[in-house]
């Protein structure tokens, strides 16, 4: 059984991580204000979580200017979305195993 | 310890779930508009016996006849059929747009986000290209294909599109098409077909998720 919770990635611990991941599973190229609205954060909380992923490798970062507004949108790397399946492969196995 | 985390688990796994859902998919969208939208093409076809003075179901062979010739309120048959369908396409995108907004504020939603864009081009690639086809059918004379052309290009719309809002419309999107390709071999009947996928269909639908979801 301790082998499976090693499974599970210390960096999903955080809600507000997992969440980010979750949005970016199932879209490309998601804006800042987006995980804001989805998420409930604030920019300072989001900014911290998202440059830890950002640390990690699990997503990636584009910024460019859309009209004369910049815009950084993130995009799941394929390490970031290895982690996250892997992680949750793990929790559907620890929930079986009871 | 372990027993304590199950829930969490699973409490988890569903917030995954629910935020994996409402970042990809536009569920505003209010059973409400269905219903006015319904009506609106209801109110259409009913225009369109009375411009041509029949009625639904009623001298089917003289249909064509009839409504090439017509020419009440000043206006030709071709004339006629473009002002009353773009009222009818004003009228139910217009109300839609009031029910869904007025849906997405009291639930506290954001309207006009990325996943209102990408339902709206989806919806529209196979609408625009219909649009363009029933053009090219009036173009070449062939105004009986026309109701026929509209619904099998919606209900493509619809499959199309409900990938990216409530699944349930996918369905609709099916018995529309179903709905099309019947009117294409039954001459005569078009707009009766039309009225029932456009007007009934979507009054019936409207209400289903308005009670399901609104």
């Amino acid at each position: 059984m301790k082998s499976i919770i090693e499974k599970l990635n210390k960096i999903f611990d955080s809600h507000a991580k997992l969440g980010i991941m979750s949005i970016l599973m199932v879209n490309e190229w998601v804006n800042f204000k987006t995980f804001k609205e989805m998420l409930q954060l604030t920019d300072g909380n989001l900014a911290s979580h998202m440059s830890a992923l950002e640390k990690h490798q699990f997503v990636e970062v584009r910024k460019q200017f859309v009209g004369r507004r910049p815009q950084t949108t993130y995009n799941a790397t394929d390490i970031g979305r290895k982690a996250f399946k892997d992680h949750l492969d793990a929790l559907e196995e620890l929930l079986k195993n009871r | 310890m372990v027993m304590n985390n199950r829930n969490e688990q699973l409490e988890t796994l569903q917030e995954i779930r629910s935020l994996m859902e409402r970042s990809s998919r536009f569920i505003s969208l209010s059973g409400l508009s269905g219903v006015a939208a319904g009506i609106f093409a209801l109110i259409g076809a009913g225009f369109v016996y009375v411009y041509l003075d029949t009625l639904p179901f009623e001298h089917k062979r003289l249909y064509y006849i009839t409504a090439q010739t017509a020419n009440k309120w000043g206006m030709n048959y071709i004339q006629f059929f473009l002002l009353d369908a773009i009222a009818v396409l004003a009228g139910a995108i217009s109300m839609g747009i009031f029910f869904t907004t007025r849906r997405a504020r009291r639930k506290g939603q954001t309207i006009w986000d990325s996943t209102a864009q990408r339902l709206l081009i989806n919806l529209a690639i196979p609408l625009v290209s219909g649009g363009v086809f029933c053009l090219a059918l009036l173009y070449h004379g062939q105004i009986g294909l026309i109701a026929p052309a509209t619904l099998i290009f919606y209900g493509l719309s619809l499959v199309n599109a409900s990938k990216y809002t409530l699944s349930d419309i996918r369905y609709l999107g099916f018995l529309e098409i179903i709905l099309g390709s019947a009117a294409m071999f039954s001459p005569g009947y078009g707009l009766e077909i039309w009225a029932i996928g456009f007007g009934i269909l979507h009054i019936v639908y409207g209400i289903i998720m308005y009670y399901k979801y609104d």
